[in-house]
């Protein structure tokens, strides 16, 4: 066991800490910006405030392709927790639930679609792989502010003493509170109406108590998505997904809509754990963590700018979300490892301008057809603001309409047709609802 | 000036539970950490460094993943460190660990010079048993200075030590002769918030790592064969009995319930009026 190393006392420190580039933040952006640097070649320092993964909240599930482009056939090894084959929507009203739902084993096939994850194991193993290949992961040590050569960003300042660190490219993956991008004048104001937030538990249960519940074998998965009462007809989606022992359960309400309303988040997601359906699934487990966070829903309308002189802005703190189809971490990952290949192609032209940094963001329009999406669901978080109805009236219509023709009571089907059709009209007029169905074809 | 200073790595307690059936510590995944008293130790051994010069080794007994444990003590800043990790000393009790821990300062000042100041923490938060400091003082036949709570001087051409120590009805000022070992107590210093170019050597540091050849030791000293502690029995003390609670609607009826209990328990009837 003896080591033959060479002693070095003093050799590395250094007078200035200099590296190739700078990441803010640990996370999904900012681990796959990591290990795309240091495959390329490049020295990286990661600065996280915490560990990596455990300040993390997401749902969550976890795309395979934009992982995989960064970290291979990360699913083989990488902590994950089941792999999806069954997606639902529920909506919900006081006691019913029309349940919406698509299952395929096709989906654990070959490259699996999406895997269930808990964020504190798979961003530990992600930053693994980063200092794999050679990047520096830099723990408990919090970003206070970027250091400015006139307008071009030449580094950060940590809150530890000597802690100034510099790059000719840094790359912010800060996450939801993007104090570093609003500093740097690249974001502005983010309102309430820009956030949701989210009030997550994880819940221990038996794997064979998951799978008997959810009619899975083992390794597979399933999401549903929960909509109307599940939020309390707030703007917000619940959501319930399996892990391998545990089953995550979290409602996300627009923060606007909390602000106006005054319901706390704890309420509402008790609220919906004592919904008759979803206790059924949950039933009997111990809630081994609580947590909350915040997902910038801002979108398309609110991106801020993405790149500057020796600058790039990646995930959350890019509000690279789409909140309507739970993207965020899929974004987060797509947009380090641009912005990680801009880097290197930076170093390599040696220009750090925002001409060639550029790059990140036309490559992000151009590749990533899910960023595309953000700007065709520009509209979608002021849709249901409008259209109070999509969350009040026609969950209960739905529920009412299914109710009615799945009722056998002598009564004929045309009969039952008209009687939806009155009890539709009672809720919401036929001009209010053309408009918000013109409204929700122009979104879609 | 050469400052060793002796580290274990240890469970967090602050998570550990007995379990009731095998009355054994449950160590799964209870995260590991660096004993709060050497860390202690270790940042009085840095400023010592700051404030006399000379050099900081710190040493360590146990499993390869105990070099965790040295990566903090160069955070905080100890210049080298040294992780004593060998099959042969597996299952040491204080005995086997402080001829280990005395055979690694040993060889540390073949290496890197003669110590001045040897640093323990006072015990490590796991066994708190307090005997490997004391012990390695007694194998390398140099005082000890139990509870060290302020290092007052060190004078290099007096070759001699000031320290203030705790002592159960106050403060002892000792002065002793180096080199000498300090056994040191949480109220001697604050850890600092390490400097980001030593926290970034800690992540790439590379621990010297010893074995029993390396040590020139003696292997029946070591491990199970040295050490003669046999645990008889392990059990968990029974739960104290929660207090009781005496009801009253008012302040007077609570006082005479709690009388009324007083003289239940001493025997007494209640008085006659």
């Amino acid at each position: 066991m003896a080591s033959e190393q060479p002693f070095t006392a003093q050799a590395d420190k250094l007078d200035r800490l200099e590296f190739d580039v700078v990441i803010v933040g640990g996370g999904c952006a900012g681990l796959a910006a990591a290990t795309v640097c240091a495959r390329a070649g490049l020295r990286p320092i990661v600065l996280e405030r915490g560990r990596p993964g455990n300040k993390n909240v997401m749902g969550g599930v976890l795309y395979t392709r934009p992982t995989a482009e960064v970290f291979g056939e990360f699913w083989r090894e990488a902590p994950v927790e089941r792999s999806v084959i069954e997606q639902s929507l529920w909506v919900l009203t006081e006691d019913s639930a029309l349940k919406i739902g698509y299952r395929s084993k096709a989906f654990a096939e070959g490259t699996p679609n999406a895997f269930t994850v808990l964020r504190a194991r798979i961003d530990a193993w992600f930053a693994g792989q980063a200092a794999a290949a050679g990047a520096l992961v830099v723990p408990n040590t919090k970003v206070e502010e970027v250091l400015r050569d006139g307008e071009r960003v030449i580094g950060v300042r940590t809150s530890r003493p000597d802690g100034d660190v510099y790059a000719p490219v840094t790359i912010i993956c800060e996450g939801v509170n993007p104090q570093l991008t609003q500093q740097l004048g690249m974001q502005g104001e983010i309102e309430p109406r820009d956030m949701s937030s989210v009030t997550k538990e994880v819940i221990a249960l038996p794997p064979e108590v998951i799978q008997d519940r959810f009619h899975l074998a083992q390794d597979e998965g399933a999401t549903i998505e929960l909509f109307g009462d599940s939020s309390a007809r707030l703007l917000g989606l619940a959501w319930i997904y399996t892990n391998r022992d545990t089953i995550s359960i979290g409602v996300g309400v627009s923060l606007n809509d909390y602000v106006k309303t005054q319901v706390t988040p704890h309420d509402m997601l008790q609220r919906l754990k004592a919904h008759p359906m979803v206790e059924a699934l949950v039933d009997g487990g111990e809630v081994r963590e609580y947590s909350s966070h915040m997902i910038p829903e801002g979108g398309w309308n609110k991106l801020p700018q993405l790149y500057g002189d020796g600058v790039m802005v990646c995930g959350d703190a890019a509000m690279l979300v789409n909140a309507v189809h739970r993207e965020g971490s899929n974004h987060a990952i797509w947009s380090g490892k641009l912005a990680a290949e801009t880097a290197v192609l930076a170093h390599e032209r040696g220009d750090f301008s925002r001409r060639t940094l550029a790059n990140y963001w036309h490559r992000l329009y151009r590749e990533v057809p899910t960023i595309r999406d953000l700007r065709k669901y520009r509209y979608a978080m002021t849709y249901p603001e409008k259209h109070r109805a999509v969350l009040g009236a026609y969950p209960d219509l739905a529920s009412y309409a299914a109710r009615e023709m799945l009722t056998v009571d002598g009564v004929t089907k045309r009969e039952k047709e008209w009687r939806i059709l009155r009890q539709a009209l009672r809720a919401r007029s036929v001009f209010g609802m053309a408009y918000d169905a013109i409204e929700a074809l122009r979104l879609i | 000036m050469h400052l060793i200073v002796c580290v274990k790595q240890v469970p967090d307690t602050t998570d550990v539970r007995i379990d009731p059936e095998t009355n054994t510590l449950v160590r799964e995944g209870v995260p590991s950490i660096l004993n709060p008293y050497d860390a202690h130790a270790c940042e009085e051994a840095v400023s010592l460094k700051e404030r006399y010069g000379g050099e900081v080794t710190a040493v360590s007994m146990g499993p390869l993943q105990a070099v965790e444990a040295l990566r903090d003590c160069i955070a905080i800043g100890a210049d080298r460190a040294v992780l004593v990790s060998d099959r042969a000393f597996a299952g040491s009790d204080t005995l086997a660990t402080s001829y280990a821990v005395w055979s690694a300062i040993r060889a540390a000042e073949k290496a890197w010079g003669p110590a001045q100041v040897i640093l323990c923490g006072k015990q490590a938060i796991d066994g708190d048993t307090a005997q490997v400091g004391p012990g390695v003082a007694r194998r390398l036949d140099v005082p000890q200075i139990t509870y060290a709570l302020r290092v007052v001087e060190l004078d290099a051409d007096a070759n001699t030590i000031t320290v203030e120590r705790r002592v159960e009805k106050g403060l002892e000022m000792v002065v002793s002769p180096l080199p000498c070992l300090l056994t040191c107590v949480e109220e001697m210093n604050e850890i600092r918030y390490a400097s980001l170019p030593n926290l970034i050597r800690s992540l790439r540091y590379e621990a010297v790592i010893w074995g029993v050849k390396d040590l020139e030791a003696d292997p029946t000293l070591c491990g199970l064969k040295g050490s003669p502690t046999a645990v008889a029995r392990v059990f968990a003390p029974p739960e104290r009995e929660p207090g009781e609670m005496i009801e009253g609607e008012t302040a007077a009826a609570k006082v005479s319930g709690l009388i009324a209990r007083l003289r239940e328990r001493l025997g007494q009837s209640a008085p006659v009026n």
